[in-house]
C-alpha cells in the first residue's frame, strides 16, 4: 500500500442550513484501490460527495485532491483534473439522445480521441449503442445508469465516485453494474463506491468505510469488514 | 383574397420580429428561470444605436442599403456588450437569492435603460431614415415591400443559424444540459456563468437585429418602443411554452398573424363597433384562450411550478 493517495478527506462537516448532515467523515483513497463507503439512508454519503465535488460547501474539515486543498472549488473544475462522480438518481440528461449525453461527457475534452472512446463504452454497454440516437428520458432505469456511467467515463477520470449504482434495479440489471465497475478499476481507473448494497460492495473492494449519521464509524480492508460482526448485523443481515 | 394574403405578409413580419424577440426570454429563462424585463430595452437600444449611426453617415454618399447593413454588427456589438453586463451586474449576485429579487431588479434594469436612452437620445420620437426602396413589390395581386420580404429571409437565416448552434455544438448542447439540470451539467465540467454569459449575449444579437427590423419596417425610434414588442414577445414565449425555443418561434407567429388578421377583419366581423386599434385586446386574449386550454403553452412541457 504504498500508492499515492489521490483524495483525502479529513473531519468533514457538511451541513445543510441548520441541519448538520455531515459531521466528521474521515477517509482516504489511494491510486489504483476500489474503495467503497457503505452506510444505511440518510448516513450522510451523498452529502460527502456532493460535499467533495464542490456541489455542496464544506464546513469543516478538508478535502484533498491530488495533493491539494479542493474546498470551495466548483465541481466544473475539478472534472477537468480527473475527478468524475456519477450522481445519485443518474443525472442523465433526458432531452438528450445518448450520443450527445456521452459527448457531454467529453466536454472538458478538446483531443481526437472522442469518437474513439464513445466506441469503447459502446463496446461494454452494447445496448447504449443500438439507442445512440434516443433520447435518454425514454430508457429504463438500469440503461440510465449504463449512460451515467459511461458518460463519466468519457471524462477520462483518474477517481470515479459512483454514488449508488445499483439503486433502483433489477438483480440482473445489479449484477451488470458490478461487473463494470470491477472492470473499470481492473483496467486502472481508482474508484470510490458509496453503497447500501454493503456485501456486493465489499467483495468488490480493496477497503471499504462504514458510515453512520454523519460520521465515518469503521474502516478497514473489505474483507475484514466483511467478517466483522457488527457489520454483519448491520448491513449484511446475517 | 389579397387583402388576406396582404395581411397575412403583415403579420408573419411582425411575428418573425417578436420570434427573435422571444427567443432571448425563453432562453434566458430556460437557463436561470428569471424573465429578463429588460429585454425589450435591449432591442430599443439596438434601434436607436442603428439609427443614430445611419442619420450621422447620411451625407456619406453611401446607399442606404449599405448604411443599414453596417448599422447591424455595430448595433449588435453594443447589444451583447449591454447584456452581458447587465448579467453580470444585475443579476449575477443575485443568482441564488429568492426568486423576487432578480425579478424586482429585471424591471428596474429596463426603467434605467429607457431613463439613460431618453437622456441619451431625448425623449421625442425619430423618423428613422428609408434606407431600402419604399417600391413594394407586386405579387400578382397582393403586395409586399421589400422590408418585409428582408425581414422574412434574415429570420429564417437566424433561426437556421441558432437552430445549429443549439442542436449542433458543444456551446448548444452546454446550454441545454445546463438547462436541463445545472448541476448535472457543471459534473461534466460545464461553467455556468460562461453559458449563462452566452446566452445573454446570444438573445442581445437577436434582440438587436429585432430592433433594427422594427425600426425599418415601423419607421420611427424612441427611448419607449422595446417595451410594446417586448411585452408582446414575452407573451408569445409564454404561448409556445416558456423555456421551449421552438415554442417561442411558433408563439410569436401564431401571435403577429393573429394581430394583423384580427386587425384588418376586426372593423367588419363586428359590424364597425371595434377598430383595428384593438388588435392588442386580440394577442391577449388569444393568450389568455391557450394558457386556459393549455396551461404549459403550445409546445411547453407540464413542469412543477418554478415560479
Ligand atoms: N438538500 C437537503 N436539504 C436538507 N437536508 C438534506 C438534504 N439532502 C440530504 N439531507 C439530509 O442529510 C442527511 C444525509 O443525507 P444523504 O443524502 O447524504 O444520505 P445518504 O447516506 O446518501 O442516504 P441514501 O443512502 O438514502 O442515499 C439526511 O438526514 C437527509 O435528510
Ligand atoms: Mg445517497
Amino acid at each position: 500500500m504504498t500508492q499515492p493517495v489521490l483524495l483525502k478527506v479529513s473531519a468533514l462537516k457538511v451541513a445543510y442550513g441548520g441541519i448538520q448532515a455531515v459531521k466528521g467523515a474521515t477517509f482516504e483513497v489511494r491510486q489504483g484501490e476500489l474503495v467503497s463507503l457503505i452506510g444505511a439512508n440518510g448516513a450522510g454519503k451523498t452529502t460527502t460527495l456532493k460535499a467533495v465535488t464542490g456541489l455542496q460547501p464544506v464546513a469543516g474539515g478538508e478535502v484533498e485532491y491530488l495533493g491539494q486543498s479542493i474546498k470551495g472549488r466548483g465541481a466544473w473544475d475539478l472534472v477537468k483534473q480527473g475527478l468524475v462522480m456519477v450522481p445519485e438518481g443518474r443525472g442523465c440528461f433526458t432531452r438528450m439522445t445518448i450520443t450527445e449525453n456521452l459527448l457531454m461527457g467529453a466536454y472538458v475534452r478538446d483531443d481526437n480521441e472522442i469518437e474513439a472512446d464513445i466506441e469503447k463504452v459502446f463496446a461494454i454497454f452494447p445496448r447504449l449503442k443500438e439507442r445512440r440516437d434516443q433520447l435518454s428520458g425514454t430508457m429504463s432505469g438500469g440503461e440510465q445508469q449504463m449512460l451515467a456511467m459511461g458518460r463519466a467515463l468519457m471524462a477520462r477520470p483518474k477517481v470515479l465516485l459512483l454514488d449508488e449504482p445499483s439503486m433502483g434495479l433489477s438483480p440482473i440489471m445489479v449484477d451488470k453494474i458490478f461487473e463494470v465497475v470491477h472492470d473499470i478499476h481492473q483496467r486502472g481507473t481508482t474508484v470510490l463506491l458509496v453503497e447500501q448494497n454493503a456485501s456486493r460492495a465489499l467483495e468488490l473492494a480493496d477497503r471499504g468505510y462504514v458510515m453512520e449519521s454523519g460520521e465515518v464509524t469503521m474502516s478497514g480492508p473489505a474483507r475484514q469488514l466483511l467478517d466483522d460482526p457488527k457489520v454483519k448485523a448491520a448491513y449484511l443481515g446475517e | 383574397m389579397d387583402y388576406f394574403l396582404e395581411l397575412f405578409f403583415g403579420g408573419l413580419t411582425r411575428g418573425s420580429i417578436y420570434a427573435l424577440i422571444a427567443l432571448g426570454y425563453t432562453m434566458v429563462y430556460g437557463i436561470i428561470g428569471l424573465i429578463n424585463f429588460a429585454h425589450g430595452e435591449v432591442l430599443m437600444i439596438g434601434a436607436l444605436v442603428s439609427w443614430t449611426f445611419t442619420t450621422a453617415m447620411a451625407g456619406s454618399g453611401m446607399p442606404g442599403w449599405v448604411l443599414l447593413l453596417l448599422s447591424v454588427p455595430l448595433a449588435v456589438l453594443v447589444c451583447c456588450a449591454l447584456n452581458f453586463s447587465i448579467e453580470k451586474i444585475a443579476y449575477r449576485p443575485l443568482r441564488s437569492a429568492p426568486r423576487l429579487s432578480p425579478l424586482i431588479t429585471a424591471i428596474g434594469m429596463s426603467l434605467l435603460l429607457q431613463t439613460l436612452a431618453m437622456i441619451i437620445w431625448k425623449p421625442n420620437p425619430k423618423p428613422f431614415p428609408t434606407l431600402l426602396p419604399p417600391d413594394p413589390i407586386d405579387l400578382g395581386g397582393p403586395v409586399i415591400t421589400i422590408t418585409q420580404c428582408l425581414i422574412l429571409g434574415l429570420t429564417v437565416v437566424i433561426l437556421s443559424a441558432l437552430m445549429w448552434l443549439v442542436n449542433r455544438t458543444k456551446l448548444g448542447r452546454a446550454m441545454r444540459a445546463t438547462a436541463e439540470n445545472p448541476r448535472v451539467a457543471g459534473l461534466m465540467g460545464v461553467k455556468p456563468d460562461f453559458v449563462i454569459s452566452a446566452t445573454f449575449v446570444i438573445g442581445a444579437a437577436l434582440a438587436a437585429v429585432a430592433g433594427i427590423m422594427w425600426a425599418a419596417n415601423y419607421g420611427t425610434v424612441q427611448h419607449t418602443m422595446g417595451f410594446l414588442p417586448g411585452l408582446k414577445a414575452f407573451t408569445a414565449a409564454v404561448l409556445g411554452g416558456i423555456g421551449n425555443l421552438a415554442g417561442a418561434v411558433v408563439g410569436a407567429l401564431v401571435l403577429g398573424l393573429v394581430e394583423a388578421l384580427g386587425a384588418g377583419y376586426l372593423g367588419e366581423l363586428t359590424g364597425g363597433v371595434f377598430g383595428s386599434h384593438y388588435a392588442d385586446v386580440f394577442a391577449f386574449a388569444t393568450l389568455i384562450l391557450v394558457l386556459t386550454l393549455r396551461p404549459q403553452g403550445l409546445l411547453g412541457e407540464r413542469v412543477a411550478d418554478r415560479a
